[in-house]
């Protein structure tokens, strides 16, 4: 991006970014969490994100990604052109090619259209490798901003009834607006309610909503010590949610990751490991 | 194809709560997925049946008709049989084959 000036000469500068948007129908279900460490895990791995919060009037990633003292502009100052899309554009310390485009706090939903979601992305779509669009709860103005101009839908669900109908309902939504098949992201899957029985596994949930899954995150206390200070889990090692989120991110590269390699006690995901990895 | 994940979870026993939120959500969303709640869809049921009815006569205590769900496709599968006729000369002429029935596993439950 302009704002990151010093790029000269890059090969990537032809490509043109993918879109995603995490979704879920449901609130709570960790669709804010999911965006900041799948931008955050690309970034790790040198990829140009820019995220953005299109939850106006609600906006939280800033928070999660611990740059909620540094907005000066946001979305609809974007839209109504109150500052230059660049001016909205946030950097993160650690992160010089992570970017996050705040909410506006004080308005709603419809100061933003689905058009004015597809301009903004279309102008960074040269510019960077992924914008990442954390969508809000429910399936009106917000979500149909948050879906217009995404080229992939990744969905969270927990593996929970009334979380999982929501996910079936957006599954229709976007079959009927055309757009590519949707992937499913599982949060907050407990291990040991699976093997007794007393948790929808994956494979359930998979089974029942027949969409591509592309990460299985398991309840983590990491995911909240880590938006206490303000830092996505996904920067550090060592905790599984961090793990399963950086290899949703591989995915979206187009790599083949097996479902986990980070092992815990009870070899959950030792096993899975073995599974999809085959070695 | 069940199990996959079941191995990887090492779930032995099915007898746990997940198995009635499956079945449950199985039902919720097939409903969901047309658009027509359980009680209508008795109404409709009864209303496909009574047709039927006019012009067959149906063995009522073996029909099932149900919503099942194949990949993302809802269908209504009916198995509506006949009653045999006495009089009718050709009689096995009058009971045509029964649709192939569905994994009963995957069948939501009619009440």
């Amino acid at each position: 991006m302009a704002a990151n000036g010093g790029e000269a000469g890059s090969k990537r500068t032809a490509q043109r970014a993918k879109v995603v948007t995490i979704t879920s129908g449901k609130g709570g279900v960790g669709k804010t969490t999911t965006a900041a460490n799948v931008g955050v895990a690309l970034a790790r791995v040198n990829q140009r994100v820019v995220m953005i919060d299109a939850d106006i009037g609600l906006r939280n990633l800033d928070i999660i990604m611990g740059l909620e003292n540094r907005i000066v502009y946001d979305l609809v100052d974007v839209v109504e052109g109150r500052c230059k899309l660049r001016q909205a554009m946030i950097k993160h310390k650690q992160f010089p090619e992570l970017y996050l485009i705040p909410a506006a706090q004080t308005r709603d939903k419809t100061a933003v259209s689905p058009a004015d979601m597809v301009q903004i992305a279309d102008q960074l779509r040269s510019e960077c490798d992924f914008i990442i669009i954390d969508c809000p709860a429910g399936i009106e103005r917000g979500f149909r901003n948050a879906i217009a101009p995404a080229d992939e839908v990744l969905i969270v669900t927990n593996p929970e009834v009334s979380a999982v109908r929501d996910a079936d309902r957006i599954i229709g939504l976007l079959e009927a607006e055309n757009k590519n098949p949707a992937k499913l992201i599982i949060n907050r899957v407990k291990a040991d309610m699976v093997r007794k029985g007393d948790m929808l596994s994956p494979e359930d949930v998979t089974d029942i909503l027949a969409i591509k899954i592309i990460g299985i995150v398991p309840e983590d206390d990491a995911v909240v010590t880590s938006s206490n200070a303000g830092m996505p889990l996904a920067m550090t090692e060592n905790s599984r949610a961090g793990q399963a989120y950086r290899d949703i991110a591989r995915r979206l590269m187009g790599e083949q990751v097996p479902f986990a390699q980070v092992e815990e006690p009870s070899g959950f995901f030792k096993r899975l490991g073995r599974i999809f990895g085959g070695n | 194809m069940s199990s996959f994940f079941d191995r990887v979870f090492g779930r032995s026993g099915k007898g746990g709560s997940s198995v009635k939120a499956k079945e449950r959500l199985q039902f919720i969303l097939v409903h969901d997925r047309i658009n027509l709640p359980p009680e209508r869809l008795e109404e409709m049921k009864a209303e496909i049946l009574k047709v039927i009815s006019k012009y067959v006569s149906v063995d009522s205590d073996h029909v099932d008709i149900a919503l099942q769900k194949r990949e993302r496709s809802p269908y209504l599968v009916a198995e509506i049989p006949f009653q045999k006729t006495v009089e009718a000369p050709d009689d096995d002429e009058s009971t045509p084959a029964p649709p192939k029935p569905a994994d009963p596993a995957d069948k939501p439950k009619p009440q």
